[in-house]
């Protein structure tokens, strides 16, 4: 999505108009954008200054009336409170399996179908049907599956004798992450498939035919061929789907609601946790915070390789 | 040639056919599990297990009778059509703006849009609800529709910003050079050209606010519950009952997936194309 300058031979066009036509033409592009600078402005730049400021204030939902200001004490609290701790190591564990294993299942899926098959079309429409589901049901499904008495997952592992009794997957602290984790990369790795997919069609043939005509290995193709080819977009949407997965904590609420205990408690859910059931919006909206400043590294890796693009 | 035909067809159906139907396993089952559920009568489900044996849409009519999902998906319906409007209105002249004219301060501009769709949900959806609670618009369509559209919007720019880009610069110049303005070339010149965009565009937007969750809990409520707040409010009220659960699930999910799969191959191109030649 870039946007190349189209108007390079608009000024010295617009020389030759009259004063009001300048100014028109001046005004015209703003005038244009305003409806949605403003909307956005409204909607979205708006409520996060709200946020900012409310993180600085004890503000309690049943308590309307006292909204007292006390500096960073909210994030003090953060700081000594060990549920944060915890949150954020479920969160760095969460984002870095995750990330890697839709990586290579995508890899391996944007290989495959740029093999010539047959059915090929049909496999690459239907592989991205998890990616259309809604969370809540993706949610739904997978807590059916990991079900310790009816589960398909438990009776499978069982018939291959794999475990010897069934696991209440979601139940168990020590499995609970790691099921939600597997749920995830199921959600999120098609993504990859297709955008490394259309890496892999940017790859001019000629280059594997010259190759192989040098005595190339398949390994040695990839290697030197395949990866650098499609390096770019990796990085790009690894960026990009780490802010997709950091803000999709909607799959864990319903699958757990970061239970049992702590064990699936990440940032943003405890955030969301802290307004929702405790109606604590002070701390809540600190922590929200906190995580932003966390995620804004991602986000200015990815502006800055966009930005690029934008020139 | 012929003679390696064979060899290779057999080696082409281990390195590819094979693994590549193993990940659709993998991708379908799970759906394709949830739907055997929700057809399986509720008196053989936890004798027998999931089968298509005796198949039965008890689930499904049961759902629509009693639960009551007709008017969720109204709800549903009424909140990602309108999404689909307020995105789509507001980001044709923003995106046209972007695409023809060069000014001060337009780099920046476009990085707010994109910069909008990075910030956290977490973020917004707190005071959202504190806005809405003081503008005594909770559990109103207005609201989820305000809340999906701060998504909608900056990813409607974005996508219609690189459609427009497609479309020669020359043909608003001649449909000015024969009179019309700016504004005239827009609706007359590049918006029809740009219909299988808007069309590709407006689908994600449905596709995204129908499938949203979290904002249809936190500002929704009794009068406006969405499919997906519905869906998961029979987890809570009908616990083991799984057969209702998946059909609710399978209920939830068709539109979108159906919609997607009408559009998947434009809708791809859109938004990998970025990524490539970023």
């Amino acid at each position: 999505m870039t946007a190349q300058d189209h108007s390079a031979t608009g000024p010295a066009r617009a020389e030759a108009g009259t004063g009001r036509h300048k100014l028109g033409r001046r005004v015209l592009p703003y005038a244009m954008l305003s409806p949605a600078v403003i909307v956005t402005l409204a909607i979205v730049f708006f409520p996060m200054l709200q946020t900012a400021w409310m993180s600085l204030h004890e503000y309690v939902l049943f308590r309307p009336d006292d909204f007292t200001f006390i500096g960073f004490e909210n994030f003090v609290t953060a700081f000594n409170d060990e549920v944060f701790w915890i949150s954020l190591w479920h969160t760095i564990i969460w984002i870095g399996i995750t990330i890697p294993a839709q990586v290579l299942l995508g890899l391996v899926t944007a290989l495959l179908l740029n093999q010539e098959f047959p059915w090929r079309p049909v496999a690459r429409a239907l592989i991205i049907i998890p990616w259309a589901l809604p969370s809540v049901v993706i949610a739904l499904m997978w807590v059916w599956i990991y079900d310790s008495n009816y589960g398909v997952l438990n009776d499978f592992l069982l018939r291959l004798g794999l475990i010897e009794q069934a696991v209440p997957w979601l139940a168990n602290p020590d499995t609970a992450l790691g099921a939600i984790i597997l749920t995830l990369t199921w959600q999120g790795f098609p993504f990859f498939a297709v955008m490394i997919l259309a890496g892999l069609q940017s790859i001019p043939k000629s280059y594997y035919e010259a190759a192989s005509l040098d005595g190339a290995s398949t390994w040695q193709q990839f290697r030197y061929i395949t990866l650098p080819g499609i390096s770019g977009v990796l990085v790009t949407s690894v960026l990009l789907r780490t802010i997709w997965v950091a803000n999709s904590f909607d799959v864990i609420f319903v699958m757990t609601g970061g239970g049992p205990g702590y064990a699936t408690y990440t940032l943003p859910l405890y955030a969301f946790v802290k307004a929702r059931t405790n109606l604590d919006f002070g701390y809540g909206s600190a922590l929200a915070v906190l995580f932003t400043m966390l995620l804004m590294v991602i986000v200015l890796l990815y502006l800055r390789r966009t930005g690029k693009a934008v020139e | 040639m012929m003679a390696l035909g064979k060899r290779s067809l057999r080696r082409r159906l281990l390195t590819v056919d094979l693994p590549m139907a193993l990940v659709l396993v993998f991708t379908l089952g799970p759906y394709l599990w949830m739907f055997v559920t929700s057809v399986t009568p509720e008196s053989r489900l936890f004798t027998e297990g999931p089968s298509l044996v005796q198949a039965t849409i008890d689930n499904y009519t049961r759902l629509f009778r009693t639960v009551g999902f007709g008017d969720n998906l109204l709800d549903s319906f009424i909140v990602a059509a309108g999404t689909v409007v307020v995105g789509l209105s507001l980001s044709v002249t923003a995106a046209y703006s972007f695409s023809r004219f060069s000014f001060r301060g337009k780099r920046v501009l476009m990085l707010q849009f994109l910069l909008i769709n990075m910030f956290p949900l977490v973020l917004l959806i707190l005071p959202l609800f504190v806005v809405m609670r003081i503008l005594g618009l909770l559990d109103t369509h207005f609201a989820l529709i305000i809340a999906n559209s701060t998504i909608a919007i900056p990813f409607s720019v974005w996508m219609m910003v690189s459609y427009m880009n497609g479309i020669p610069r020359s043909l608003d110049e001649a449909a000015m050079t024969d009179g019309c303005t700016r504004l005239g070339a827009l609706r007359r010149v590049v918006l029809p050209l740009c219909v299988p965009g808007i069309i590709a565009t407006g689908i994600y937007i449905f596709i995204t606010s129908w499938n949203e969750y979290l904002y249809a809990l936190t500002l929704g409520g009794q009068d406006v519950r969405t499919i997906t707040v519905a869906v998961q409010t029979l987890i809570g009220e009908y616990e083991v009952q799984w057969g209702l659960l998946t059909a609710g699930g399978i209920v939830g999910a068709m539109p979108a997936t159906v919609l997607f799969l009408l559009v998947q191959k434009r809708l791809i191109s859109g938004l990998t194309q970025g990524a490539v030649k970023g």
